[in-house]
This record gives C-alpha cells, structure tokens and sequence, in this order.
C-alpha cells in the first residue's frame, strides 16, 4: 500500500502537534494535501490510509475530500486547466472557452486527455472576476481568456511535457 | 410575552425562536432543516419572515425565523410579499433538481416537501436545463434510498449522526453534487434507522418493509396503539388496509418516545400478517377440527367444570386478558407465566416503585437528566429507546449548562455543539459486557452480576456512610465507588438505571440503593428498571405467584386444566419442566395469536388477538398504563381478544346474562375495584361511549379511497363499516374532524401538513406535551411520607468456579423478540445464535474460539452453539445471545455446565 515518504510522516506528525491532544483530525485538510502532492490524486486506499494516521473513521475522511473541488478524486492529468465558471466570468464569456477547450482537447469536463496531459474543470469564483474569463493551471492563474490564449496555452503546455520528458 | 405577526398581537413563551413561536400560535410558516427535537442550522432558508424594527419601519428585513429568538413587542410578518417570493423561490431553486414524479415516491401523499411546495405558491418550473441526478445506494432491508429527491436539509445527517450517535451515514461532496449516504453500499449500522424515514422532510428515505405492501397515508385505516416489543411501551400508530397490518409510524408522545422509534419496534410488526397466525379455533380430538363459536364454548365449559381451573397469565398480554383470565379461574388460580426468578425480580421492582422513595422516571425526564448511572443493564439492546435518551442526557448536558451561562437558546444547534465540543455530562456503566453505549460514558466497567452489585452497594455506602453494614469492600472497588459517587453527587437530576436482564436481585436492590441514597433535599433522584416484556410490569402489579409454583401446586394435587393465555410457556422455563407440567394437567386450554411449542400441547386453542387486531392496555416499566386500540377490522374469522374469549366463557360459567355487551372499560372498572393497586385504570383513555359532537373519531382519513370499489366484484353497495364498541373510534372515514383527545389521536394530519410534520399542530407548543397531556396514567406516585426502603444484602464477590459457569442472555436490538423475529427484514439482521466466554474460561475448558459447546443444565442439555471468545465477558461467566429458539427456557442467571 502507498504510503508517505519518511519526510512527509515528519511533516504530518509536525502538523498533527499543532493541534490539541484528540483534535488531530483537524490536521486533515493539510495531510490530504500532502497526500495529493504525492500521489497524485486520492484514492479511496490513500483516504483510508490518512484515516489511519489522524485515527479517525474513513467515513469522515471522505466526507470532507468530497466536499473541496480541489482534491481529486480522481487520476488527473499533468496540467489541470480550472476555468472559472461563475457569474462575471460567464457573461465575460466563460461558457464559450469551455467549449473550445473540449473540443480542442476532445474531452468532457471533468475527463482528462487520452495522453495523460490534460484534464479539464470547471470552478466557481477564483476572486480574479476583474481579469474575466480566467482560469487556474497549477499554481498561476491564466487572465482576460481568448481562443488565441487557450491555443497558446495548451501548445506551450505540450511544449514542456515534452521538454521533461 | 407579546409580538405581533402581521399586525395582530399574541402572547408567545419566552426563548422560543419565530419559527416555533408561529407554528404553536397555529399559524402556517414553511421549514425543512429545523427538527423540533434537534433545532435550528439555519441551513434551507425556507422558512425567511419579514421583521420590523418598529412600528414606524415600513422596509423591515428578511431574517430567518428559526434563528432569531422572540423578544417584547417584536414585529414580524409572514405575509409580506418579499417574504413570500423568497419563500416561493427557494422552492423554486430547490425544485430545479427535484423530480417531478410524486405518483411513483413512497413519500407522495404525506410529504413535507409537497406541502411546503403547496404552501409557498410554487407551481410553474421556469428552468430549462437538465436535472442532477444520482446512484442510489444499498442501505439493507429496512430503508430504501432514492436520492435524487434530497433538497440538501441536512436533517439525515444531523439525527443519524449527532442525535442518534450512528457514524456510517455521512454527507459527501457540496453544492450540486451533495450526496447523503453510506461510503459505499451497506447496511446501515444503527438499531434507529427506521426514523430517517420521518426525518427525511422527502422520499430519500423511506420505510422498505412498507414498500413490499404499500399504501399511501391517505388510504390507511390507523389506530393509536404501543409497541409491544419492549418494556419501554413507545406510543406507535397502526397503520392497516385490506386486513393487513402495512406499516408502523411514530405516535408523539412527549413523555415516552417523542418523535422516535427503535428498529425494533418500527419493523417488528409483521408477525401480524404472518402466515403462522391462528386463525380459527381448534378441539384436537375431533376429527374435523375447525370448531364454530358456540361448540367451541360449549367444549370449553364442559371442561373447565369438570376439573379445577389454573390460569397461566402473560407479560406480553393486555392487563384486560390477565384479568379476565383472573377473574375466570379465581384469583387464587391465577399465575403470572414466567419463571419464579423472573418473577421474583418483578416483584422487588414493583416493591420499589410503590415505596415512593424514589421518582420512576419517563424517556423525557432521562432525556434531561445531568448524571446517569447504569447498573447491570444492556438498555441499548433491551430498551433501545432508553439507550437513545440516556444519549440526549449525556450529549447535551454539558451543551444545556454552557448555553445557560452564555445565554445561548438550546435550540441554537451548531453554536451550542461548537460550544460544548466534546464536554459531555456524566454516565457510569456498569454491565456485563461491552455495549455500544460505553463510547459516550465516562466509566464503563464490566464484572459479574454480582460485583456489579458490591460497587453499587459500595457507591450508596459511600453517598451516605454507615447506612450500609457489613462493608468489606476492596480500596479498588471504593476508589471506582468515590470516582462515581462524586459525580453523582455534584447533579441535579441524576438518574440511576437497571434492569431484569442480568437475573441477578442484589443488582437491582444495589442501583436502588444508591438511587435512594442519592435522593436527598438538595436534588431529585430518578430511578428506572428495564423489564423483560411490554406488559412484564402490569402482570407484576397483579401480584400473583409464579409458573413454578403453579407447576409445583399442579404436581402435588394433580387432576387440573389449565388455560394459558398468550404465552409461549417453553420461552419462559426449562422445557423438561413445562413438559412436565402439561403431563400433569388434564386439559390444555391455550390462547394466543401464533403457533408456538405451547400452542402444540393445547387440546383446545382460541385465536387471540394481537395489538392490531384488539383493544387493551399495557403497563410499561415506568409504571405508566398505556391503551391500544385495534386496527383491523375483524369481519370474518374467530380472532378476538382473549379477554373478550375469557369473559365470555365466564358469563357461560356464571349463567350471568348472555349477550351482555362487553368492552374494555367494564373490565377495568371491575380491575379496579378487585385490585386497587390499578386505582385510576379507567381513566387512560376516554370511554367506549366518548363522542364530540356526537360523532367518533375516524380511523380513516378524510381521503380515504376506494371502499366502494374493493368489494363490487361481490355486491356494488357498499358494506356496512365494522363497528367498534370497545373505543371512541370508528372504523370509517366520517366522523369528528377536529383535534381528538391526546389518548386517541389515529394519525396527524392538518389541513396543509399531510406528512408527519403535522404533529406540531397536535402539541401544545413546539415539542411539548401533546394538547390535553400526553396520554397514559403513571400509576406509581410519588409520596412525600413515603416509607425508608433500602436494601442491605451485600453480596460476596463473584468466585469463578472450576466446572461451572453463570449463564447469562446476551440480547441484541433488534434480533431478541419472539415476536419481532417474524418480519423477515429483521431476521436476516439478527445475530445467529452464539456463545461468548473469556479466554480465560476458554483455557479453562480446553475450547477455542469457534468450538460448538453444549449447554447442559440440571440434566436438560440445549442445542450446541458456536462459542465466540470476548475479553470483556469475565472470567466464569457464559452469554448466549437471548429470544432466539436454541436459547429458550434457558435457567439464566444459574449455573450451568458446559461440554465440548
Ligand atoms: S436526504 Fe432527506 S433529510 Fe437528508 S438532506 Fe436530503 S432531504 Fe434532507
Ligand atoms: S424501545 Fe422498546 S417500546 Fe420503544 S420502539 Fe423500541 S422495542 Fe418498541
Ligand atoms: S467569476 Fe470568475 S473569477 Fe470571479
Ligand atoms: S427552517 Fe429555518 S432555515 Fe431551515
């Protein structure tokens, strides 16, 4: 079963302490991150496994990684394009980059590319409205969204797949 | 104090909230998330009114009434426009995903989210996209789950979790996607499942037993009845149609159950429908066996005269048939039908609770109770709703204080829960194994029944020193007596719990003695024991002697018959005994509703009625009387009460004046007069001859459908509906509308509020007592001068010994009742039967875990059983899971010895 690298299980029992004796399932939101920082994804295998360490039910485990759109659930693939869709994005014109990204990409939302490379999402408000239509990828938030951007952006995605590999 | 709802001014009670306060002034305001026994989240924000700063302010704001307490003179309205629009547009936001198909949902008829749809105005679906749909899950035989119809109120998870303690139910994911259910699917896990099906305000839950002969609310004959399968005796209402008996359904009784039931007593009613019931009375000698009514008394008579009469009462029969059987054979013939150290307990609790020293306390009272101590009871699978009360006590004790001081309404559920995080008030149990209730008490301990006696009796020596002689108690066993004497001692209400169960007197003379101990001026103590059967308390009350003393009187005089009502006597006592004691009788009479080993041996048997099919009254461990009335018409077969068989056949006896008509009032009027301990019997319930207007209570519903129609294949004219002359209720549709008397209240139903949420308008206020006082009559008083009752027989400590081992039951919530075991759906739950020991006990045998071992008691050997190995059974002592076949007429609480 996976489990987490001796520096990681440092880093969870530091997390753990932060917290009063018999509330270590407060430490839940950052364990299922380092979780998701390792694996990839969570698994029902690594939940239960968390469950283990913070000693509580998977139960409660699940209910809370189900609740935040920002754990997945699911295999995702390399680069995760999160694009707003709520309100001032919409009538910015969020709907039609939805669009042109599935059928760019060929996939669904909530599917991820043949190849592994891309999955595509959708999320509500980013606090970035003033920039709309946006979207997330990694770490950077990707602003004022046109056809020409996504192009861009999905060429210099590949681009550096292909780079690593 | 005064507020006024548009424009007009009303007297509300302080520190309700608006919602609350609207809906026991009977004024209509739309909810979803608050319970009233489990308070507001704020959560579905339908139930938004308009409040006013002053009478100047014409803008107001929008509050949500169930978060907002009542102050002086406030001003709100419920028919302000914008008010209303929200109101419609939650509705609306909530129909975008609900289906739009109420004729195929369980829920249709008598939904909450109909009426709240109805209520608010909203008709017409202006969104044009798809609905959200989900996977349905297993969630075992008793609740079925279609979750496409939650509406997101959060209720499910709140009672499963935080009320009842179950942590296999769960809420999953947010927003749109929210799914309430189990992590994968499974039976659920909780012995109160069943009540998810009146939490859900939607068709998600539902009753599955109900689905296999379903019936919508509307077409359901129902009667006010009580749960016949435990002591605890919750109020239930008995829902009927085409002579089946469909479904049970919570009846509020704000003393007993409140808005609840356990598994146990909400499925377990399908042993009236079962195939093994009797149906026609039956002489075994003749050839052609069915018998007419008038042959049958005629043989009865024939034989009853001939010999002398002994009469074995029930402890699940009516007091009605007990007495009846009393009056038939003679005071002085009539036995109560269980063993002599059953009844030997029963006695020492009736004892107890006549002597007044102490309260005998209701489900409600336990609920609010600050300390609670548990001696020698499994109430969570003997009494499951006890154990859930004793759960509110412990869980919100410590949230009841906290909010006091920082004057926070109880209602208020998320801030008083954040409040008092884990704080939880105080609960000692003290029994022979582990049960699932020790995970919320402070002290568990379990030891022999004995030992669990000697830290009782240490803990009253130690709450008032000198009062018990004798005390060579060990510094462990007065350390743990001072741990739990202190916290008992720093409550208000503290109540002390036991129970039959362990077969053991010194337990419960220990628990009372602390009860009495504990009950000095500065706080009022409350005392309960858990009995065995749901009338095990109104049979004690009789008074009479015991199975084995009429055993032992029909041996030593020989030549008698004997009638036994409603009791399977092989339950009750070693089956060599009771086959010894029908070879000594001359004639068996037997009544009873289903066939069992008695019913085998009888030469004469008489269909009896269950508590569908008949009227009587039960007295529960509380000592609180309590009526049912019957449910199914009785047009074609023998069935009858057997206090309705017995009475006739003592009219017959006494040539008194046939035809004589006969109800169950004249019976207890007769009760009361030839045993005054019933004082007060006569007015549970209103009479026979009670009308309003001069109209009875229907047991159908104004919509009731069909009853021209069900029969036109015989006769186009509709029949002549069944008359009842035993109860104000009557077996139609027509009748009085209005509110009845709280004690034959058929179903709730209010014009707008078809589901049960109508109960709100049945009680005085917001989760009190039902309009009038709850139904039934205490019969045990509390009394000022009452006489000093303590117990000072300190037993020795348990001595393990070397080739015998102390027998005790190990009952299961829901697999434990003779009579439950017939609904399929709980059977298939209940555990197969085992034996657990100590791996100690285990050394001590040569055995290991999985062996089959043999019981072997006095000469008589039981059916061999699968023995389990369980730390927390100690050392010496054998349980067998209790009320399954291999494991009747066991001599529990004696020694037994065991071979491999
Ligand atoms: S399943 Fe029922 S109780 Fe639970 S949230 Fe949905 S509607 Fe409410
Ligand atoms: S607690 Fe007892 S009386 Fe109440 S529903 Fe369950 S079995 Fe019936
Ligand atoms: S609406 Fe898209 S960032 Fe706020
Ligand atoms: S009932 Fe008030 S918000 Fe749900």
């Amino acid at each position: 079963m996976a489990q987490f690298t001796e520096e990681r299980l440092a880093k969870v029992k530091e997390i753990i302490a932060r917290y009063p004796d018999g509330k270590q399932k407060s430490a839940l939101l950052p364990v299922l991150h380092l979780a998701q920082e390792q694996f990839g994804w969570l698994s029902s295998e690594t939940m239960d496994y968390v469950a283990g360490l913070l000693q509580i039910e998977p139960i409660e485990v699940y209910e809370v990684a189900t609740f935040y759109s920002m754990y997945n659930l699911k295999p995702v693939g390399k680069y995760m394009f999160e694009v707003c869709q709520t309100g001032p994005c919409m009538v910015r014109g969020s709907e039609d980059i939805i669009e042109y990204i599935k059928q760019k990409l060929g996939i669904k939302v909530g599917e991820t590319t043949a190849d592994g490379l891309f999955t595509l999402k959708t999320v509500e408000c980013l606090g970035a409205c003033g920039y709309a239509p946006m979207m997330q990828l990694g770490k950077h938030y990707r602003e004022h969204l046109t056809k020409e951007k996504v192009d861009a952006i999905i060429e210099e995605c590949r681009r550096n797949a292909a780079a690593n590999n | 104090m005064f507020i006024h709802i548009d424009n007009k001014t009303y007297t509300v009670k302080a520190g309700k909230n608006l919602l609350e306060a609207c809906l026991t002034l009977d004024l209509d305001l739309p909810y979803f998330c608050w319970h009233p026994a489990m308070g507001s989240v704020g959560a579905c924000r339908q139930c938004a009114v308009k409040v006013y700063k002053d009478e100047n302010d014409m803008k107001g704001r929008l509050v949500m009434s169930c978060m907002e307490t009542v102050t002086e003179g406030l001003r709100l309205s419920i028919e302000d426009k914008t008010a209303k629009a929200f109101r419609e547009q939650v509705i609306e936001w909530l129909m975008t995903n609900h289906p739009h198909d109420c004729p195929v949902c369980d829920e249709g008829g008598a939904c909450h989210l109909q009426d709240m749809t109805v209520m608010t105005g909203h008709d017409y679906r202006r969104y044009n996209y798809k609905k959200r749909t989900y996977t349905n899950q297993y969630l075992g035989p008793l609740i079925n789950h279609e979750m496409n119809r939650c509406i997101q109120c959060y209720r499910c998870v709140r009672y499963y979790r935080d009320y009842a303690g179950g942590d296999d139910l769960n809420v999953f994911a947010a927003h749109n996607h929210v799914y309430f259910g189990r992590e994968k699917d499974g039976v659920l896990q909780s012995p109160f499942s069943g009540n998810l099906s009146e939490v859900c305000p939607t068709g998600v839950f539902t009753d599955k037993t109900l689905k296999e002969h379903y019936t919508r609310k509307w077409d359901l004959t129902m009667a006010p009845s009580v749960c016949n399968h435990c002591s605890v005796g919750c109020n239930t209402i008995a829902a009927e149609r085409y002579g089946q008996l469909r479904c049970m359904l919570n009846r509020y009784n704000g003393d007993v159950n409140g808005y609840f039931l356990c598994d146990r007593g909400r499925f377990g009613y399908e042993f009236v429908n079962s195939e093994n019931r009797i149906k026609q009375a039956l002489i075994r000698s003749r050839t052609n066996e069915a018998a007419t009514e008038s042959e049958i008394m005629e043989h009865v008579q024939s034989l009853i005269s001939m010999s002398k009469v002994v009469g074995i009462g029930s402890p699940r029969a009516s007091l009605e048939s007990n007495f009846a059987l009393m009056q038939l054979v003679g005071k002085e013939n009539f036995y109560q039908g269980i063993s002599e150290d059953e009844a030997h307990l029963n006695r020492l609790v009736v004892e107890m609770l006549r002597s007044g020293c102490v309260h005998s306390v209701s489900l409600k009272e336990i609920e609010q109770a600050d300390a609670v101590l548990i001696i020698g009871e499994d109430i969570w699978n003997t009494a499951p709703m006890m154990a859930l009360a004793v759960r509110q006590a412990v869980v919100k004790t410590a949230a009841s204080q906290a909010s006091q001081e920082i004057k926070i309404p109880v209602w208020l559920d998320s801030a008083i829960k954040e409040l008092a995080q884990e704080e939880k008030g105080f609960l000692a149990t003290l029994t022979i194994a582990t049960s699932p209730i020790d995970d919320i008490a402070t002290h568990s301990w379990h030891a022999a029944p004995d030992d669990l006696a000697r830290l009782g009796f240490a803990i009253a020596s130690y709450l008032q020193p000198g009062k018990i002689v004798n005390t060579d108690f060990s510094e462990a066993l007065l350390d743990k007596a001072k741990k739990i004497g202190d916290a008992l001692k720093k409550a208000k209400n503290p109540v002390v719990i036991t129970g039959t169960s362990c077969y053991n007197d010194n337990v419960i003379k220990a628990a009372f003695d602390v009860a009495v101990a504990l009950n000095t001026g500065e706080r009022k103590t409350s005392f309960s024991c858990v009995m065995t059967e749901c009338n095990s308390m109104g049979l004690a009350m009789m008074g009479s002697p015991s199975f084995s003393v009429a055993n032992e009187n029909i041996k030593t005089n020989g030549h008698a018959t004997a009638v036994i009502l409603e009791n399977d006597v092989y339950k009750h006592i070693p089956s060599a005994n009771a086959d010894e004691f029908f070879n000594s009788c001359d004639h068996v009479i037997v009544l009873d509703a289903l066939h069992n080993a008695t019913t085998e041996k009888a030469q004469v048997l008489l269909p009896a009625a269950t508590f569908a099919d008949g009227d009587g009254t039960l007295v529960n461990n509380e000592g609180r009387a309590q009526r049912f009335f019957q449910v199914i018409p009785n047009t074609t077969s023998q069935v009858q009460e057997s206090w309705r068989w017995l009475k006739k056949l003592q009219t017959l006896k006494l040539h008194t004046l046939n035809g004589h008509a006969l109800h169950p009032d004249d019976l207890l009027r007769e009760m009361e007069t030839a045993l005054p301990q019933f004082e007060g019997i006569t007015n549970v319930s209103p009479k026979h001859d009670f009308t309003i207007h001069g109209e009875k209570i229907p047991r159908e519903p104004h919509r009731y459908s069909g009853r021209t129609a069900i029969l036109a294949n015989k006769n186009v004219s509709e029949p002549k509906p069944f008359n009842d002359g035993d109860s104000p209720l009557s077996f139609t549709m027509e009748g009085y509308k209005g509110t009845p008397p709280s004690g034959v209240v058929p179903f709730f139903w209010s014009p707008g509020w078809n589901s049960v949420q109508s109960v709100n308008k049945y009680q005085e206020e917001t989760n009190g007592a039902l309009r009038g006082g709850n139904p039934g009559l205490q019969l045990f008083k509390n009394k000022s001068d009452a006489r000093d009752l303590f117990f000072n027989d300190v037993p020795e400590s348990f001595v393990v010994a070397k080739d015998r081992w102390l027998l005790l039951p190990k009952y299961d919530a829901l697999g434990s009742g003779e009579l439950s075991s017939y609904t399929a759906a709980l059977k298939t739950l209940s555990p197969q039967p085992f034996a657990s020991m100590s791996t100690g006990s285990l050394q001590a045998l040569n055995a290991k875990d999985g062996d089959m071992l043999q019981i072997v008691d006095a000469g008589i050997m039981y059916g061999s059983l699968p023995v389990k190995a369980d730390e927390n059974v100690c050392d010496g002592v054998v349980l067998v899971t209790a009320g399954l076949r291999e494991s009747m007429g066991m001599s529990w609480g004696t020694r037994v010895q065991i071979k491999k």
